[in-house]
This record gives structure tokens, C-alpha cells and sequence, in this order.
């Protein structure tokens, strides 16, 4: 089992190195700039896997949160008169602080229902929330959009490295909460109501709390990201932050990836994010990007719907157990979640 | 006083093309526990579809419904056969990608065919208005109005007076007894979700006729509809017709008594309202439900 252990270590190293040379190995614009937001799709799949790979609550409405968190930001940057620079990222956190706010109202309310009805009222508060951003004009600017400082001094090749740093710090920060919470007695609580909530709560697991909590944590990794995100593009509208593709594309991610393990987001952001950037750029002004990114979802859902790594992990349980008495194949349950979580 | 009434009026004639429209969609949940989260895109995909035979026929886009309504059928039974019924395990949630999937390929397709500029149907009746206690009311929302309470009581008598809707009905009570006293449950969704297709037919037309269009506009309409469907219980028709003239008689009220930017947040505040009171909504009946 060490042998494995050191491995993974080895891997995971080995991976933390090429993310942190990328903006040294491919220092031009257009690459640092599909790496920020390659990152930004890391973080986000891994930080709505928490809610929704863990507890089952799919929500479809997370694109409120990503665009509460920019919104949040670019105002108070604006109040104190914040200078550009590097000090902005340091007030990132308070951007988590109100987006874990948001969740908190929104959670009060959506989570009360459950399965089908939650993903439609999230995707109702969603909306009710782009609706305020274009309303409250005084507030936000509305339609106009809202500005943030621009650093000048950032130039040339230079300019995304903050933002990608920033990036991988938060989508670090995900994937370390995630890993925590999954090996936790809260992770497990949540795995529990996942797998029947009725009978989780039968036998003692806060399930009130317990999904709040989740929900919080989410928000607030998805708020941050948000956040960075609005520094980033330093002008944001209505339609563009708090818009519905976002939170579509974090689910389609960790659905890709394996619902509930770790990897799993990472591997579906890695995949998907260049590809949809890449349409975007080819096929963006006919519009027929949106057809090859529906194509490519509709091929993902019906062939694997399970992602990428439990089918993976199923098969190399299966070829080992052919030769020696291994574990027997993961069926879909809390316990084998676990084990897909561990590559 | 006169612009409230002129307000409720309008609210009730629209909120009989909301409930055409929530109908098929609540049906689709209550037969095959998905939620159709490109019933909205296929709404916008009947209206074009309207739209091209009426830009290229001339046609009254009413007499439209005549092809629409069978190809829009068509349509869903093949999406209920290709998409829906290969998903075995979390159904529920898959089907919300799959459709949602369905509504993005719709949406590029549309903006693709048709460009993302707006259109609009078009007929006599679009202009043409009649006084009534002092105020007028155009004859297209008392025509799609009518045409509403024609289909929704087609789809009442079909599901209420008919073996086909004893089957249905059967299998939204409980989809594994209705199979075990003989329903065909894979025929019966696929022709409800073909019925829930002829209704977006139905109500993309006058969806055409009363607002400009363009592919993008699914998001609007999906997202009322949701509300509204949840708003009723899931997967109960007669709460999706009255949270429908709810919805709509709010709005429209709350546009004239507050603001027109502001009509569609009070639509999701009485939804968050009745979600506090009732998590179920209004018709809908509390049980256990799981992902």
C-alpha cells in the first residue's frame, strides 16, 4: 500500500510543479490566458462538487454566488478607492464572507425542498439575482456594467500571472477543503444524505445543518473565484457573471470527471474548459459552438454517466481482481464513492 | 383603478398561454420524473418553426399550428427515445443536463439558421384591438387565450376521459404498479413527452406573436415556466394553470403599481413566499423524494 501511497505523492508533485511553471513555460497572453481560466474551472467544479457531488443537491443556480462574489468585490474595491495592484487580491476573502452570506438566505429557503425542486429554485434565485444586477442601476450600474481597477503596470506578457496564481491558489484551497471534508465525519454526514436523508437523519446526522454548512462552503469557494474572476476581465455585466453557462459548465465539469470523487472536477475542468474556449474562439460569431458544446455534453451524459474516473477506477478493480482476490467492482454507494475519491 | 383591471385582464389572458406552455412541462415531470429543462428552447424552436412557414409561405402563423403541432409531436417522441430513455441511474438529475444540453444545441442551432437578431410573428390581430370598460384589449391575447383553453381542455378530456389517460395517470401516481397491471410505461412517456412538445408548439405561436424572439429568449421563458410548475406542485396540472394566471396576474399588476423592470422579480419573491410556506407547492404532495 505505501508503494501506492509514494506514487500518488510523486503524482501529485509532480502535477503541483507544472502548475506552478505554466506562466514560465508558455508566457504568451493566449496561453496564460486559457490557463486563468482553466484554473477558474478547476476551482469552481471542485467547490460545486462539495454541495453537489456530496450531499446530491444539484444546483444549477451556483453562476448567483460566482457573480455575487465579483459584484461584492468590484463595489467595495470601488468604496475604499482600493489602488490596483496586488492589494486587491487580499480582500478576495471578504468576497467569500458574502457570498457564505448569500448562502445562507438562499440556502434557508431552497433547502427546504428537495431532488427536481431544489435544481429549479436554485436556478430561480439565479435569475432573481441577474435580475437585481441589471435593477439596482444606483447599486451595481446595471446593463451598463460595473468597473474595477485596471492595473496598468501589469503589462505585456506579464498581465495574467497574478490572476493565474490567484487562480490556482483558490482552486488549491477547493481542492484541500474537499479533501478535508471528505475524510471528515461531516464529509461522511454528507454522503449519508446523499445516499438516503431520510435515514441519515434517522440515525443522527444533523442533516438541517449539515447541508447548510456544505452549501456555505461552496458559496464562499465559488464567491472568491468570482471575485478574481471580475479583477481579471475588470469590467462585469448582468448577463456575463451571473450567467447560466457558468453554473451549467462547473456541473457538466464534475459530471465529466466522477460526481463525488476528488479528481474527478479536476480532470473534467482540464478537458473541458480549453475545449469550449477553443469553439468559442473558432465557431463563437455563427453561434455553432453552442451546438458542438451541447454535442460533446450530450455524448458525455449518455455514454458515461458516471465520469470518467469511477469508470476508470471499475475497470482497474476489475482487471485486479481477475488476477488476485481484489475488491469487488464499486456498485454506486457511499462506500465506493470513498474509494473513487482516493486517485 | 382602470389600469389595475386593464392589468388583471391582461394577466388572466396571458396567463392562459403560460398554463398551455407549464402544462406539457409539468405533464413530462409528473409521467417521467425529469424536469425539461429545454422546454423553454423548445417553445422558441416552435416559434421559429412558425416563423419560417410564415416568412415563406405567407401564412397566418395560427394556421402554422396545423404542421407545427404534429412535427413539434414527432419530435419529442424521437427526444424521449434518443435522450430521455437511455438514462437508467439518476435519472433525475441527468435528465436536467440532457435537456439542458438539448436547449443549448437548439439555441446555437437557431442562432445559426436564423441569426440572434429579433423577429416577431405577425397577423392582423397583432394591432387590432377592442374597447371593453373603456379600455382596449388586441384580439391576439383573447386569440391565444381561447387557443390555450381549447388545448388544455383537449389535454384534460384526454387524460381524464380516455384509457391512454387512465395510463398516463396511472403512471404518474406510481410508475412500477402501473407496470405491473400491463401500462406500457416507455409508450406512454414518449407520447406524453410528445404531448408536452405540442403544447410548446401551441404556445411558441402566440409566444411569436406577442413578443419579439430570438434564440436566446429560452432562458426567460424556461425560467418562468420552472417557477411555475413549482409554484403548482411539481407535476400537477391543474396547480400549473392556476400558478400560471397567479404568476402572470402579479406581473402584470406589478407593472403598472411598481415598475416593468421590476414585474418579473415580484413573480420569484411570491415564489420564495410560498416555498417558506408550502415546500411542496400549492397542489403538490409531500414525498419522499431522491435524486
Amino acid at each position: 500500500m505505501s508503494r501506492t501511497v509514494g506514487l500518488k505523492a510523486l503524482g501529485l508533485a509532480m502535477l503541483g510543479v507544472v502548475a506552478l511553471l505554466v506562466p514560465v513555460i508558455a508566457p504568451d497572453p493566449a496561453t496564460t490566458n486559457v490557463a486563468v481560466f482553466t484554473m477558474m474551472y478547476i476551482g469552481l467544479a471542485t467547490a460545486w462538487n462539495i454541495m453537489g457531488g456530496y450531499t446530491g443537491y444539484i444546483s444549477l443556480g451556483h453562476a448567483a454566488f460566482f457573480g455575487f462574489g465579483a459584484y461584492s468585490f468590484g463595489l467595495l474595491l470601488n468604496h475604499l478607492g482600493m489602488a490596483p495592484g496586488y492589494g486587491p487580491f487580499f480582500l478576495v476573502p471578504l468576497a467569500g464572507v458574502f457570498a457564505a452570506l448569500l448562502a445562507v438566505g438562499i440556502g434557508w429557503v431552497a433547502l427546504r425542498t428537495r431532488a427536481a425542486t431544489f435544481v429549479i429554485v436554485t436556478i430561480a434565485f439565479m435569475f432573481m439575482l441577474q435580475l437585481l444586477a441589471e435593477n439596482l442601476v444606483k447599486v451595481t450600474g446595471g446593463g451598463a456594467g460595473l468597473s474595477l481597477p485596471y492595473p496598468h503596470d501589469w503589462g505585456g506578457d506579464f498581465f495574467n500571472t497574478p490572476y493565474y496564481y490567484a487562480m490556482l491558489a483558490l482552486a488549491v484551497l477547493a481542492l484541500v477543503v474537499s479533501w478535508w471534508i471528505r475524510r471528515s465525519k461531516f464529509g461522511l454526514g454528507l454522503l449519508a444524505i446523499r445516499d438516503d436523508e431520510d435515514k441519515a437523519l434517522a440515525v443522527g446526522v444533523p442533516t438541517r445543518a449539515f447541508k447548510l454548512t456544505a452549501f456555505m462552503i461552496s458559496a464562499a469557494l465559488v464567491g472568491m473565484i468570482g471575485a478574481v474572476y471580475g479583477y481579471y476581465v475588470t469590467f462585469i455585466y448582468p448577463q456575463f457573471v451571473i450567467d447560466p453557462l457558468i453554473g451549467i459548465s462547473m456541473v457538466l465539469m464534475v459530471f465529466l470527471g466522477g460526481l463525488g470523487t476528488l479528481s474527478g472536477p479536476v480532470l473534467g475542468a482540464l478537458l473541458l474548459e480549453p475545449a469550449q474556449l477553443q469553439f468559442a474562439y473558432h465557431f463563437g460569431a455563427s453561434r455553432l459552438y453552442l451546438v458542438l458544446y451541447s454535442a460533446i455534453f450530450l455524448v458525455v451524459i449518455l455514454l458515461m454517466p458516471r465520469g470518467i474516473v469511477p469508470s476508470v477506477v471499475d475497470l482497474w478493480h476489475r482487471r485486479r481482481s481477475g488476477s488476485a482476490a481484489g475488491p469487488t467492482p464499486p456498485a454506486r454507494g457511499a462506500g465506493n464513492a470513498i474509494k473513487a475519491a482516493s486517485p | 383603478m382602470q389600469l389595475v383591471l386593464e392589468a388583471v385582464v391582461l394577466g388572466v389572458l396571458t396567463g392562459g398561454v403560460y398554463a398551455l406552455m407549464a402544462s406539457g412541462l409539468t405533464l413530462i415531470f409528473g409521467v417521467m420524473r425529469i424536469i425539461n429543462v429545454g422546454h423553454g428552447a423548445l417553445v422558441i424552436l416552435g416559434a421559429y418553426l412558425s416563423f419560417a412557414l410564415f416568412r415563406s409561405l405567407h401564412i397566418d402563423p395560427f394556421l402554422t399550428l396545423l404542421v407545427t403541432v404534429p412535427a413539434m409531436f414527432a419530435l419529442g417522441v424521437v427526444i424521449q427515445f434518443v435522450f430521455i430513455r437511455p438514462l437508467k441511474m439518476d435519472r433525475e438529475a441527468l435528465s436536467v443536463l440532457v435537456t439542458y444540453a438539448l436547449a443549448l444545441g437548439i439555441e446555437g442551432a437557431l442562432g445559426y439558421l436564423f441569426t440572434t437578431n429579433y423577429v416577431e410573428l405577425r397577423g392582423w390581430y397583432e394591432t387590432a384591438s377592442f374597447p371593453v370598460f373603456g379600455f382596449y384589449i388586441t384580439w391576439v391575447y383573447v386569440f391565444g387565450f381561447v387557443l390555450a383553453l381549447v388545448v388544455l381542455g383537449l389535454l384534460f378530456l384526454i387524460l381524464y376521459r380516455t384509457p391512454f389517460g387512465g395510463a398516463v395517470r396511472a403512471t404518474m401516481l406510481n410508475r412500477t404498479a402501473a407496470q405491473l397491471i400491463g401500462v406500457d410505461v416507455d409508450r406512454v412517456s414518449a407520447l406524453a413527452f410528445g404531448v408536452g412538445m405540442a403544447t410548446a408548439a401551441a404556445g411558441g405561436v402566440v409566444f411569436g406573436i406577442t413578443n419579439a424572439f430570438n434564440p436566446g429568449s429560452h432562458y426567460d421563458l424556461i425560467s418562468r415556466l420552472l417557477t411555475i410548475i413549482v409554484l403548482g406542485g411539481l407535476g400537477s396540472l391543474r396547480g400549473a394553470v392556476i400558478a400560471a394566471l397567479m404568476m402572470l396576474v402579479t406581473t402584470e399588476v406589478a407593472a403598472v403599481l411598481i415598475s416593468p423592470v421590476w414585474a418579473s422579480f415580484v413573480f420569484f419573491v411570491i415564489l420564495v413566499g410560498v416555498l417558506i410556506v408550502r415546500p411542496q407547492g400549492l397542489y403538490g404532495v409531500r414525498v419522499r423524494e431522491r435524486i
